[in-house]
């Protein structure tokens, strides 16, 4: 953990007092700044969310970026271009807030690089996946920015400014992006048997890697979640249990009116709880994935690691003295 | 001169409907090629804002391509995205230097790219672009002259970006200034066929589609010198591979396996 500063009375006294005013400013709906005081809690919980949150935007460009070359048509070879491009703009805006944040540490963006090569810094479960077909650039488009775009709508009123402006223009994007999915998925849905299948076998294969998007519905799966401190800090509002549910009322009717089926036979709508139940993902898998064990996990951290050791020269290159590590 | 409005037109006079032709390849196939090469790098670059410039500047070289993929598809020679993904090697017209692999492994596993390759390539292609365009905002063919004017709105903004490039890297460490030099050397063979326009070189410059060779290679000449030193003879037209001329290299065929692959799964499909 990192602790700063003397740990005298006084000074107890003083952060209780900074504490007071802090928390009554966020509770009245304004907006902390980077330079402003803030508890280590909340900055260490902003570190943790915004820095897994920017490079799941780098990391999740790779498994897209699959089939950017492949893509089928100049349409589609452009629409995904364009999408790849915005999910690395956005981990680029997102470093630079955490960047701001990981400051008063000593610490810059090559530790959160470095961090993330050496398996500190988790990313994103779903961008831990294969992509076997074209349709699964389909359902990354669709769904997981779909999922993506529920869960950072969760934060659009996020008590940290940076991180709260960033997200209104991701969000933004995210919803152009959720179109191209659309389009993809429209075309397939409509094309000839293969292409349905393709599609049906995709989403199969991505079902319960949506479902564990959203988290666990508390820290007693896992055994850990962040959800108690970010949702007390006014970073987010709703829990991960809602926000899946809310994915669910939005998608699942979508789904079958393609005629397609999602894996679980037990998936239904109950009218007097208000609520979707279905088969839980394996948490196990879940925890195994994030802690880079996932089917692609190696493969995509070796992308990232050949790409940061190949270009050192570069980088040295570019240093002011020439000479960085 | 006189001015071609539209397709039909041009249509009506068999000797300058083929240049027109050749030439709309060579433009499209080059910037085809060039933006798959860009796609590759995706994920790979140097640092992250990297990655945003030059999957927009891959972005934008596609849309290019694609506009003259269309005028080919107004002009009947075929559905642009036939043109682009199932046309054989031989078939192409792109600068075969143009379609070198960016270094070795592959895109998805152990890409060991050479990110000197791609700011030399860029830098050679944008400047033969902006000379190319430049000439040919004056074209005989409208539809072309127009989408000229609109392409060199933003590729000022790619060639500015690879010169920057280029000049940090050769006023930086040994290392960066070597292996940019020895790109540069495996680059200057290629030189008469990137700037070349293939063997309609006559009837483009009668037809007042674009400038002729010698002007091109004058302007070009003036565009590198601003930031290279040039060996005393460039246009030596000793490259192996002319893609000018349909002659191209085994990374084409690499290339083009891969851009078709899903394309290829069902030609006939609506993807």
């Amino acid at each position: 953990m990192y602790i700063y500063g003397g740990a005298s009375a006084a000074d107890h006294e003083k952060d209780t007092e900074k504490h007071t005013v802090f928390m009554k400013r966020i509770e009245a709906g304004e907006k902390i700044e980077a330079d402003d005081w803030m508890p280590d809690e909340y900055r260490n919980a902003l570190i943790k969310l915004i820095s897994m949150h920017g490079i799941s935007e780098i990391m999740g460009a790779l498994p897209e970026k699959e089939w950017v070359p492949k893509a089928p048509s100049l349409k589609r070879k452009l629409g995904i271009m364009a999408k790849v491009q915005d999910e690395m703009g956005h981990g680029q805006l997102l470093l630079r807030v955490a960047e701001d944040l990981i400051k008063p540490y000593g610490k810059n963006r090559e530790n959160i690089m470095q961090d993330l090569l050496n398996g500190k810094l988790k990313f994103h479960n779903v961008f831990h996946m294969p992509t076997k077909t074209w349709a699964d650039a389909g359902i990354v488009g669709w769904l997981v920015d779909g999922a993506a775009i529920i869960s950072q709508t969760n934060m659009l009123d996020a008590s940290y400014g940076p991180y709260q402006r960033a997200l209104q223009r991701i969000c933004q994007e995210e919803v152009f992006h959720a179109q191209h999915g659309e389009s993809i998925i429209m075309a397939l849905a409509e094309g000839s048997n293969k292409q349905r299948d393709m599609l049906q076998e995709a989403l199969d294969r991505w079902w319960s890697s949506l479902l564990m998007f959203f988290g666990p519905a508390s820290a007693t799966t896992t055994g850990s979640s962040k959800q108690e401190i970010t949702t007390k800090y006014r970073i987010r509002k709703s829990s991960n249990e809602e926000l899946r549910q809310a994915f669910l009322d939005k998608y699942l009717p979508r789904i079958f009116s393609l005629g397609l089926t999602v894996p679980d036979e037990t998936i239904h709508y109950d009218e007097a709880n208000k609520r979707w139940e279905y088969k839980q993902p394996d948490w196990n898998e879940f925890k195994k994935i994030i802690s880079n064990n996932g089917p692609c996990s190696k493969q995509r951290l070796r992308l990232r690691d050949i790409a940061y050791e190949n270009n050192r020269w570069v980088r040295q290159a570019l240093a002011p003295q020439a000479v960085v590590s | 001169m006189k001015r071609i409005d539209t397709a039909k037109e041009a249509k009506q006079n068999p000797s300058y409907f083929e240049a027109l032709v050749e030439l709309l390849f060579q433009l499209a196939d080059d910037d085809f090629i060039i933006s798959f090469r860009g796609s590759e790098w995706l994920g790979l670059a140097p640092h992250i804002e990297e990655d945003v410039a030059l999957s927009s500047i891959t972005q934008n070289t596609m849309g290019h391509a694609s506009l003259y993929y269309h005028l080919l598809e107004d002009l009947d020679i075929g559905n642009a995205d036939k043109l682009a993904h199932e046309r054989q090697a031989v078939e192409r017209r792109n600068a075969s230097y143009f379609e070198r692999k960016n270094g070795e492994g592959s895109y998805l596993q152990e890409p060991y790219y050479d990110w000197a390759l791609t700011v030399v390539r860029q830098f050679l292609f944008e400047t033969m672009k902006k000379v190319k365009l430049e000439t040919i905002i004056n074209s005989s063919y409208q539809p072309l002259a127009d989408i000229a004017n609109k392409v060199l709105m933003e590729q000022p903004y790619h060639l500015a970006h690879w010169r920057m490039w280029l000049k940090q890297l050769l006023g930086s460490t040994e290392e960066a200034q070597n292996k940019v030099q020895f790109q540069l050397e495996a680059a200057w063979p290629a030189c008469a066929d990137i700037i070349g326009l293939g063997p309609k070189a006559f009837e483009l410059e009668k037809h007042h589609l674009i400038a002729g060779e010698d002007y091109l290679r004058k302007q070009w000449l003036k565009e590198l010198e601003q930031s290279l030193s040039l060996p005393s003879s460039l246009f030596v037209d000793n490259h192996p591979a002319r893609g000018r001329y349909g002659e191209h290299t085994a990374d084409l065929d690499q290339a083009l396996s891969t851009l078709s692959e899903v394309y290829n799964s069902d030609q006939k499909a609506v993807w």
